[in-house]
């Protein structure tokens, strides 16, 4: 079996479509994303100081009850 | 005998319970605000403030700068003792200060996060974000 000259034009055509097609959907489908030239920086203080605060609450309101007359 | 066993028990119960309920009263009873100093509240010359401190909302008497001054050291050994492990004196002072504005009664004073001195009405109070 050998593919005939027609046939393998065809395929050739068919890729070329492909080829086509897959240029014009990146084309459409175009997002840029720029990396940042500096390195991302998270700062978590306030989270873990909120965390705390969440914790401590409990503590908080048994110090209240514990000393009526200062709060 | 036996009916005279559970008698004294009973007897000894009792009287545990008396002496509980006297240890639990006793403290509650010692443990009410100064009159001057709940006068102060409020009439709004003082107010609680979010790092869990009383602080002057307006220039006060001399009679009222000793009752905040003697309130707010309290409040502080308070804060240094129980502070849980893992927590600093100011952040418990401050989880603290979150709830003593919650409670703050209509008509009286709390200091806002951006420093205002507010009045507490009927809604919620202005708290800092990080409250609870």
């Amino acid at each position: 079996m050998t593919i005939s000259n027609k046939e393998n034009r065809r395929l050739t055509l068919d890729g070329r479509y492909l080829a086509i097609l897959c240029a014009m959907a990146g084309l459409s489908a175009c997002v840029q994303i720029e990396t940042p030239d500096k390195p991302i920086e998270i700062n978590l203080n306030i989270n873990i100081k909120q965390e705390i605060i969440y914790r401590l609450d409990g503590d908080a309101k048994k110090l209240i009850e514990q000393n009526e007359d200062i709060f | 005998m036996r009916w005279k066993n559970w008698k004294l028990g009973g007897m000894a119960m009792g009287a545990v319970a008396v002496t509980a309920a006297i240890a639990i009263a006793v403290p509650s009873a010692m443990a009410q605000r100064d009159p001057a100093y709940e006068a102060a509240r409020a009439a709004g010359q003082i107010g609680e403030q979010p790092d869990g401190y009383l602080g002057f909302v307006s220039n006060p008497t001399p009679a009222i700068r000793d009752i905040v001054n003697d309130i707010n050291i309290k409040r502080k050994a308070a804060y240094t003792a129980n502070a849980p492990q893992g927590s600093t004196v100011e952040q418990f002072a401050f989880a603290t200060g979150c709830n003593l504005i919650a409670k703050t009664k209509p008509g009286e004073k709390y200091k806002a996060p951006d420093g205002r001195w507010l009045t507490r009405d009927s809604g919620p109070p202005v708290r800092d974000s990080r409250c609870p």
